[in-house]
This record gives structure tokens, sequence and C-alpha cells, in this order.
């Protein structure tokens, strides 16, 4: 779904010429995955995700994007409607004053007929369960609410993949926990492609691969209980790892029989019983 | 630098059909020194309470007193409509505002995007300049402000800082608020968007000049991992009232009432209870990783010895 080939990027006004906002990139996430970016800020995370969409161009190497090279100018607008992209600030994201006119912008857009407009704003609406709030004004809404809508205008136009680019950072814990309820049913139910963005570890304990960036690069990648196992290492680049990972990790060091792979509470009661 | 809070209400939009209750008949002591997390889902009217202490809101009835400076006294309220206010009594309370500005400091959500000077040492001087303070002292505040959130003097006054990184930006806003010198500190969401290493450094600052400054803190969070390590009272709330308050220990035992308003707790909280479930005993206030792995040592050793 999402192929880069060593990919370079260094933005156009920096000064220094060996500096690279990324380094030699080389991924291949397939169709269906579920994989969240994680590191610190000025990482290099969000460069990434805006090059995967075509706000930006790579300096070297090459991005396909359902086959498609996102250095075709010609390519573009197929591209972003086969990618979509969600932000941080559901502020910034909603253009009109109801929330289904929202929904229905992008497919506006494409010229579609008004009964398809319709059944796919129906639809995207259904799908991050807004429809009750379909001819209420977006500024009423919490920011869950106000992400979902977000998340329902890029659904509208029938992607295959969505990049999420930290898009609970600005929510309460409520809002996140429905948030990634949504992006976890897109996933399992709608089959997906995800790429999820994020600050908070405890977000990426369900991916199905997790990608570590320090630097520009990719330093870290594997399933999420080969990453967070790796706690010397994460805390060394400024990360941190889910608690009960951590709790498991200390123990495990002072040579207790605990697995340091636990990622859930389950895990480590489980493993704990086991020991008692 | 004590702040007492009487019956404090707030409506936003009062007589209109927008009518809504944002803080609702709250009464509230915060003693000097104390470290407060002030947590509640979006909405529930923690903005709207810190912008009352620092005078910002007007609130529509009820009284705020802030180290003996009544802050309500002389307020045209809509409510009261009859009672005019006079000329006299209003500028008295301008005064009262200025005096209590100088003293509780708010930094605000986001506040990287109020940055408008052409270096960091302009922006941060901006406040002390103000407050009319000599050229000498501003720039010592400055210094300060930004030894305690970890930015090089040298390194830094002349840089602008729109140049600077989103982390470092934050920094600078803070410092801005802290060469004001407040005697309470307000933080609205202070490490929102920052990536782990970042949070805890500016939690960190914080801490110590709680520590060293003897000044008061409340920092509004959506963390609660966060909160069990810094704050020494924590106040919930919901729908404009406070429905719980209390050191972490005992308010994060409530973890049903918690998740029913929309908040969590942390995830050692969580894990603590599914043990007890499982027929382990251990002392459900526990909520930080250290307390957990101690008490889990002892079980374990217990079971091996």
């Amino acid at each position: 779904m999402i192929k880069t080939e060593g990919l370079f990027f260094k933005y156009d006004d920096e000064k220094d010429e060996n500096k690279y906002a990324l380094k030699n990139i080389n991924l291949n996430i397939v169709d269906g995955e579920f994989v969240v970016i994680i590191g610190h800020n000025g990482s290099g995370k969000s460069t990434l995700s805006k090059l995967f969409n075509g706000i930006y161009y790579p300096t070297d190497g090459k991005i396909y994007i359902d086959g498609l090279d996102t250095s075709d100018e010609s390519q573009i607008w197929e591209i972003r409607k086969r990618a979509g992209m969600v932000f941080q600030n559901p502020d910034n994201q909603l253009v009109a004053t109801i929330v289904e006119e929202d929904v229905a912008f992008g497919p506006e857009n494409l010229g579609l007929p008004s009964e398809e407009i319709r059944a796919r704003v129906d639809e995207a609406l259904e799908s991050v369960k807004m429809s009750a709030f379909k001819r209420k004004p977006p500024h009423h809404l919490s920011g869950g609410q106000k992400q979902r809508v977000a998340i329902a205008g890029i659904l509208a136009m029938k992607p295959r993949c969505i990049i999420f680019d930290e898009p609970t950072a600005m929510l309460d814990p409520s809002g996140r926990k429905e948030v990634m309820q949504t992006i976890a049913h897109l996933n399992k139910d709608e089959k997906m492609t995800i790429v999820h963005i994020t600050h908070f570890m405890d977000e990426a304990v369900e991916a199905d691969r997790i990608l570590v960036m320090d630097e520009g690069e990719i330093v870290l990648e594997g399933k999420p209980k080969e990453v967070f196992s790796q706690v010397e290492k994460l805390k060394e680049i400024g990360l941190d790892v889910p608690q009960v990972t951590l709790l498991s990790f200390e123990l495990n060091q002072m040579g207790y029989a605990v697995n340091k792979e636990n990622l859930t509470v389950d895990e480590l009661v489980e493993n704990l019983c086991q020991l008692k | 630098m004590s702040i007492k809070i009487m019956d404090l209400t707030h409506v936003y939009d009062l007589k209109t059909p927008n009518e809504t209750i944002a803080i609702n008949h709250i009464d509230l002591e915060v003693e000097t020194g104390e470290f407060i997390g002030l947590i509640g889902h979006t909405g529930s009217g923690k903005s709207t309470l810190i912008q009352q202490m620092n005078g910002l809101l007007k609130p529509t009835s009820g009284e705020i007193i802030i180290s003996g400076y009544n802050i309500t006294e002389g307020l045209n309220r809509p409510i009261n409509k009859k009672k005019k206010v006079t000329k006299a009594e209003s500028t008295q309370r301008k005064k009262r505002l200025i005096e209590v500005r100088k003293r509780v400091g708010l930094v605000f959500q986001y506040p990287e995007y109020q940055l408008f000077e052409e270096t960091v040492e302009k922006d941060i001087a901006f406040g002390p300049i103000n407050l009319g303070l000599e050229e000498a002292e501003v720039k010592l505040r400055v210094k300060n402000a930004m030894e305690v959130v970890g930015l090089d003097y040298e390194a830094y006054k002349e840089r602008s800082p729109f140049e600077l990184s989103g982390g470092q930006k934050r920094r600078v806003a803070i410092a801005g608020v802290l060469a004001m010198k407040p005697e309470v500190l307000i933080l609205d969401e202070p490490t929102a968007g920052l990536d782990p290493k970042g949070r805890d450094e500016i939690l960190g600052q914080i801490k110590s000049l709680h520590a060293n400054e003897k000044i008061t803190v409340i920092i509004v969070s959506h963390s609660m991992e966060d909160m069990a390590k810094v704050a020494s009272r924590l106040i919930v709330m919901n729908k404009g009232m406070i429905v719980l308050d209390g050191t972490p220990k005992i308010v994060f035992k409530q973890i049903d009432l918690l998740e029913e308003i929309g908040l969590a707790v942390p995830q050692i909280s969580y894990l603590i209870r599914a043990l007890n479930t499982a027929g382990f005993s251990m002392d459900e206030t526990i909520n930080t990783v250290e307390e957990a792995k101690d008490a889990l040592i002892q079980i374990l050793n217990k079971r091996i010895g």
C-alpha cells in the first residue's frame, strides 16, 4: 500500500546542506496493516506522513502509494483520494457549518452525483458513529466528536489508507478512547490500512507493527512486544513504554521470572499469578 | 498566597438560547504552597475556573478572594441589575486585579502561539518591563526564568522564538510567565502535544520550581500518570462541579466514578485492581510504577523465601 525506496528529504529553507529531515527510509506497509510511528518531537514522523500524502516531495528516492509515484504531480489527486490524512487539531479541519455538509465537502469536489454523495456521507457518519449529529454545527461537538467528523470526511472519499498525525494529542481521555476505537474499527472491520503517529505509547499496543524514528531514521521496528521490551533503547531516545511494560521490565532486570514483553494489565496479572 | 472561592457560578451566554452553566456553585480553598492537579473532561469547567482565578472572567455570582484581595467586589453583575456599580467601585476593582495578576501567573494551553517578539529575550522581558521594573532587574529575571525552563541564556537570548522547535517555544512562553515571579502559577495542559522526554522535563522543572520557590502550583492535565507523580492534591471536575477532592491516592481509588465521567486512572491503578481481583492483597492506593515494584518485590520474595 505504501512503499518507500531510499527516501531522503531536506526542507527547502534548511541552510545546512547535510541536514536531512529524513534519511534513507525504506518501508513497505502492506494492505490492511496497522502501523504506529513513534518518535520524539523533531524526529521526522510528521515529515514522513506529509510525504506519504504528497504534501512534500522526496529530495531523493521514491514513494509509491498504491503503486502511484507521489513525485508525479499529475497523480497527486488520485494519491490523496487513496491515502487520506487526519491531523492533530480538530478545529482546523472542519470547514462547513453543519456536520453532514462538512463530510460532503470531499465527495462534492470529486463531482459525484448527489445520490452517491448522500450515500457516502451517511455511510461515513455511520462508520464513525456520528449519524445522530449530522445536522449539528461542528463547533457544538466535543474534541473527540470533531475528530470523528474529520475522519468521516476522509472516509467519504473512499480511501484505502488513512494516515493519522497525532489525532489524539489535543483530546481528553474519553475523546482519545473514541478516536482509538474508531481507528480500530476501520482497520479490523473495514480492512483499511492505517498509519498512526502518536506520543501516547498505550495507543501503539494494538498495532501490527511499530516504527520508531529518531533523527530522521527508523531505528527500531517490529511487533509491539518486540519494540517495547527494548526499554533502555527507547529511554535513550527520549521515549517511554506503557507502565505495565516498564514494571515488568524492572522486575525482570532484578531477576524475577517476569516476562519483559508484557504489554497489558491482563498479561502481567496472569504472569504474576503463575509466580505467586 | 491563598485562594478562596465561595459559591462561584459562571454562566456563558446568560439569558440566551445557548445559555450554558460552566461553573455551578463551587466552593474551593487553596493554601499557599499546594501542588494541585485539576482534572476533568473537556467542557467540565476547568478552564473557566482557572480564568476566574486571575480575574480574566467575571463570575455570574459568588466571590473570589486572592491573598486577601476580593476580586469580585464591585462587579456589575447581569444577575443583579438593580444594584448599580459606582465608578469608584469599578476603578478599585481594576486596581485590585492588577495586584492579583502580578501574583497569579496563567500559562494558557498551547502558549507558544502567543509568542510575538523578535528575540527570545524580548519576549520573556515583555511582562517584567510592563511591571515597570528596572533594566537590570528585568535582565536578571529573564535569565532566571530561562534557567528554570532549561534554556541556556547566552545561546538563546538573541534567537527568534519562531525558529525554535515546538518544545522550546513552549519553554519560552512559560518563562515569560515565570519572569513575572508569580506566587501562584496556573498552567493549562502544559505538556499537551509534547513527546515523553519533553513532558518529563517540563514537569520536572515545574516541580523543582515549586519546591525551591515555595509557590502554589495548579496544573490542568489529562494525564493521570503525570498527576499521580507530581500533584499533592487532585481536584476532579464534572459538569461545572467539583466531584472529587483529595490526594491522588484517595482520588484514584474511585476508578468507577472517574470512568463514568469520562476520565481514567493510571495504568498501575488498573493493574492493582486486577491483581486484587485475582487474589493478591495489595494496597489499593498504589498508583506509580515505583510503588508497585516495591510491593510486588515483597510479595515475590515471600513466595521464594
